[in-house]
C-alpha cells in the first residue's frame, strides 16, 4: 500500500491502463505539458509522448467530438473536460451522440470512452464552476457515472471505467484532489456499479457520493458518539450502475434512509434512490426517507454562503439526530 | 508532432478541369470510374424518387430529407475512396450511406420502420449507419459530425492506418460553433479528414445569404484556418471527384485536412413536410437545367460510350430497386424484445441491480 492524494492517483490510475493497452489516449485542455489545471495528470505527458497525450484548443465540442469518433473507430479514449460546468457547451456531444449511437445503429458502434471531470463544490469558484452535476448524466440513458470519494477508488475505478466497453461520465470532486488515503501496490482495478458499506450501524443508512461520503462517516461518527446512534454509511461510488442490492440490504437491517446529495434539490440521486426504496422496500421502512441537498439554488462563493449551502457534518448530524430520535 | 509550418492565406479556387469536345476517356479518371459514377449517381436518384413514393404511399413514417438534385457530390466522393476510409453524413444521409455500397433493402426497410432495417427500426432516416462499409452515421444535430470525423481521423493518424474520414454537412452548418471548433481542431492536429460542404443555397428554408457574413459559406472561412478556398460545380461528379482525390491524396499523404464547397441545389423541399414555397420563381427551372443526371448522361456520350452500355446501368439499378423493395415491404416489424437491447455493450439496458 502506497499513500496517495487523490489527484495523484487520477494520474495513477491513467498511466496504469496506458501502459497496459496502446490504443489508451488521452486528451484535454492544459493536460499535457502542464499537468492539467488540478494537477491531475503530472508526468503522463513525459512518460507517454506528445501522440498518446495531448493538449487541445479551448473547444470542447471538438474535445469530446474527437474522443468520441476515436472511440468509434478503434481507440480508448480519455477526454477531459476542465469543469464539470463546462459540460454545457458540449452537451449535445455526449447526451445526444456519445450516449445513443449504439442505440440508434443497434448495436453497430461501440463507445468505450472516458470523460473525466472536476466536480463539485468548497472551492468558493462561484456558480459556474462549482456544481456537482452527475445527475444531468444520470438522467441520460446510455451513459454510466461514476463518482469516487477515495484515492483507491479513484485509481481502481478509473481503470474499470477506462475498461469498459461503454462511455462513462467519471466525475472528480476538487475538494478532495488534495485528500490522502491508501491505494493498492500494483495493478488495481475496482468493479464498477458497487456501493461499498464504508461504515457498519443498525439504526439509519446513510447513502452518500464522493465528497459527501467522509461528511457522512463524520456525522455517523458523531452521532454514535454524541447520541448513541448507530448509523450505517454507503458510498454509492457509481449512479449508473446502480447497486440497490446493497441500498436494500442496509435499508432491511436499519429501516431508515437519509441520501446526502451536492446537487440542488431537484432531480438529484437521491430522489431516483428514494423512489425505488418507497417503491421496492417500503414494508421495511420506519420512517418517512430524508434527503439532504444543497437548497435549490446557484452556489454562492462566499465561503460563509457556499459552507452553509452545501451538505456539512453539521447539517447531516442534525438532520439525522432530529430524525431518529 | 512537428511543428507545422505556418501556412500563407490562401484564396485561388482549385481549378477544375472540364471535358472538351476532344477529351478521351482514357483521361485522369477514365471509363470504369465514370461507369462507376454513373452507377452511384442513378441509385441515389431512383432511390430518393421510390422513398419519396413510398412516402406519400404513407409506407414511411417520420421525415426525410432528400438529396434529388445532389448526387454528384456523394458519388464524385465515393469514387474516390477506399473501402475502409470513413463516411460521416447528415440527416440529408440517405446519398452518402448508399454510395458506399449498403444495400437498398435494409436502407427503405429502416426508412420503413422494418425488423429487417438496416438500424431494426432503431434509427431511422436520419441516423443509417453501416460500419462495415465504412459509413459512419448520419447525424442529425448540426455540426456535431465534424468533430466526430475529425475524430476518426485521429486513430487513423495513430495508429498510421491511411484513412481518411469524408465528413459532409450544408450550407448552414458552417454558422454553427461546432465547425469552427472541427477545422481549427483538425487543422492545428493535422488529421486525414476531408470537410465537404454541400451549399445548396439554403438552410432549411432560409436563404444562407440571408444569414451569413460571407459569400461562400464554407470557402471564404478556410482562409481563417491556413485552408485553401476550394469552390467546386457540386452537380459535375467528375468536378466532385478530382477535388476530393486531391484531398484524399493529401490527407493520406499527412497533409491534414481539406474544406471544400460544392455548389448545388435540391430539387425538393427540405423535408417530406416543406413544398419550398419560398423559393423565387424560375430558381428551380434553372437548376434543373443544371441537372446532374442527364448532364453526366450526356458526359458519357461524348466520351463515346454506347447507349446500350449507359442504359443498361440504369435497368440494372431500377431492377434491384424494384426487388430492394418488394422485400423491405415484405419484412416484418421489430420485434418487441429489440427495444431493450443495445443501450450498453453486453447488448442489454439494465442501469441496476
Ligand atoms: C443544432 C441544430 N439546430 C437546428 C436544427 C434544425 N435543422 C435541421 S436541418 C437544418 C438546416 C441545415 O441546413 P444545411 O446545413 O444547409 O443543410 P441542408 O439541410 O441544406 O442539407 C436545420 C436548421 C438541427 N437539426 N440542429
Ligand atoms: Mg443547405
Amino acid at each position: 500500500m502506497a499513500e496517495l492524494t487523490y489527484r495523484e492517483a487520477v494520474a495513477a490510475g491513467i498511466a496504469q491502463e496506458m501502459e497496459r493497452d496502446e490504443t489508451v489516449v488521452f486528451l484535454g485542455e492544459d493536460i499535457a505539458k502542464a499537468g492539467g489545471v488540478f494537477k491531475a495528470t503530472v508526468g503522463l505527458y513525459d512518460k507517454f509522448g506528445p501522440d498518446r497525450v495531448r493538449d487541445t484548443p479551448i473547444s470542447e465540442q471538438a474535445i469530446l467530438g474527437a474522443a468520441m469518433g476515436a472511440a468509434m473507430t478503434g481507440l480508448r479514449p480519455i477526454a477531459e473536460i476542465m469543469f464539470s460546468d463546462f459540460l454545457a457547451v458540449c452537451w449535445d456531444i455526449v447526451s445526444n451522440q456519445i450516449a445513443k449511437s449504439r442505440y440508434m445503429t443497434d448495436g453497430q458502434v461501440s463507445m468505450p470512452l472516458v470523460i473525466r471531470t472536476a466536480n463539485g463544490g468548497g472551492a468558493r469558484f462561484g456558480a459556474q464552476h462549482s456544481q456537482s452535476v452527475e445527475n444531468w448524466s444520470m438522467m441520460i440513458p446510455g451513459l454510466k457515472v461514476v463518482a469516487p470519494s477515495s484515492p483507491a477508488d479513484v485509481k481502481g475505478l478509473l481503470a474499470a471505467a477506462i475498461r469498459d466497453p461503454d462511455p462513462v461520465m467519471f466525475f472528480e470532486q476538487k475538494s478532495l484532489y488534495a485528500t490522502k488515503g491508501e491505494v493498492p501496490d500494483g495493478e488495481h482495478v475496482e468493479e464498477m456499479g458497487k456501493a461499498r458499506v464504508v461504515r457498519d450501524g443498525d439504526d439509519v443508512t446513510i447513502v452518500a457520493l464522493a465528497a459527501m461520503v467522509p461528511r457522512a462517516v463524520e456525522a455517523a461518527d458523531r452521532l454514535q458518539a454524541e447520541e448513541g446512534i448507530s448509523a450505517s454509511v454507503v458510498d454509492l461510488r457509481s449512479l449508473v450502475p446502480l447497486d440497490t442490492t446493497t441500498i436494500f440490504n442496509e435499508v432491511g437491517k436499519t429501516g431508515r434512509l437519509v441520501t446526502v446529495e451536492e446537487n440542488p434539490r431537484l432531480c438529484g440521486w437521491g430522489a431516483e434512490v428514494s423512489s425505488i426504496v418507497a417503491e421496492e422496500r417500503f414494508w421495511d421502512l420506519d420512517m418517512p426517507i430524508l434527503r439532504i441537498t444543497t437548497p435549490h439554488i446557484p452556489l454562492p462563493s462566499s465561503e460563509e454562503l457556499e459552507d452553509i449551502a452545501l451538505p456539512s457534518v453539521a447539517r447531516i448530524f442534525e438532520t439525522v439526530r432530529n430524525e431518529v430520535d | 508532432m512537428a511543428k507545422r509550418p505556418v501556412k500563407k492565406r490562401a484564396s485561388k479556387s482549385a481549378k477544375v478541369p472540364t471535358p472538351s469536345a476532344t477529351a478521351t476517356l482514357n483521361d485522369d479518371i477514365g471509363e470504369e470510374k465514370r461507369l462507376e459514377m454513373w452507377r452511384l449517381q442513378l441509385e441515389v436518384r431512383h432511390m430518393e424518387q421510390r422513398l419519396h413514393d413510398l412516402f406519400f404511399q404513407n409506407l414511411i413514417k417520420g421525415t426525410s430529407h432528400l438529396a434529388i438534385g445532389q448526387e454528384a457530390i456523394a458519388s464524385g466522393c465515393a469514387a474516390v475512396m477506399r473501402p475502409d476510409d470513413y463516411t460521416f453524413c447528415t440527416y440529408r444521409g440517405h446519398a452518402h450511406t448508399k454510395v458506399r455500397g449498403v444495400s437498398m433493402e435494409k436502407i427503405i426497410g429502416e426508412m420503413m420502420g422494418k425488423g429487417n432495417g438496416l438500424l431494426g427500426g432503431k434509427g431511422g432516416s436520419m441516423h443509417l449507419t453501416d460500419v462495415d462499409k465504412g459509413a459512419m452515421g448520419s447525424y442529425a444535430i448540426i455540426g456535431a459530425h465534424l468533430p466526430i470525423a475529425a475524430g476518426a481521423a485521429w486513430k487513423a493518424q495513430y495508429l498510421k492506418t491511411g484513412q481518411v474520414a469524408f465528413c459532409f454537412f450544408g450550407d448552414g452548418t458552417t454558422n454553427i460553433g461546432a465547425f469552427h471548433e472541427a477545422l481549427n481542431f483538425a487543422v492545428i492536429w493535422e488529421l486525414p479528414v476531408v470537410f465537404v460542404c454541400e451549399n445548396n443555397l439554403y438552410m432549411e428554408y432560409t436563404p444562407i445569404s440571408e444569414v451569413t457574413a460571407v459569400e461562400h459559406p464554407a470557402a471564404d472561412r478556410a482562409g481563417a484556418y491556413g485552408l485553401d478556398s476550394i469552390i467546386v460545380d457540386g452537380n459535375d461528379a467528375d468536378a466532385v471527384y478530382r477535388v476530393a482525390r486531391a484531398a484524399a491524396e493529401k490527407a493520406r499523404n499527412g497533409g491534414g485536412p481539406s474544406l471544400i464547397e460544392a455548389k448545388t441545389y435540391r430539387h425538393s423541399g427540405h423535408s417530406r413536410a416543406d413544398p419550398a414555397t419560398y423559393r423565387p420563381d424560375g430558381e428551380l427551372e434553372e437548376w434543373l437545367k443544371k441537372d446532374p443526371i442527364p448532364a453526366y448522361r450526356q458526359r458519357l456520350k461524348e466520351f463515346g460510350i454506347s447507349k446500350k452500355v449507359i442504359d443498361d446501368i440504369e435497368d440494372a439499378v431500377l431492377a434491384e430497386l424494384d426487388a430492394a423493395t418488394e422485400a423491405a415491404k415484405n419484412g416484418a416489424p421489430p420485434s418487441e424484445d429489440s427495444l431493450m437491447t443495445e443501450v450498453w455493450a453486453d447488448g442489454g439496458s439494465s442501469w441496476r441491480n
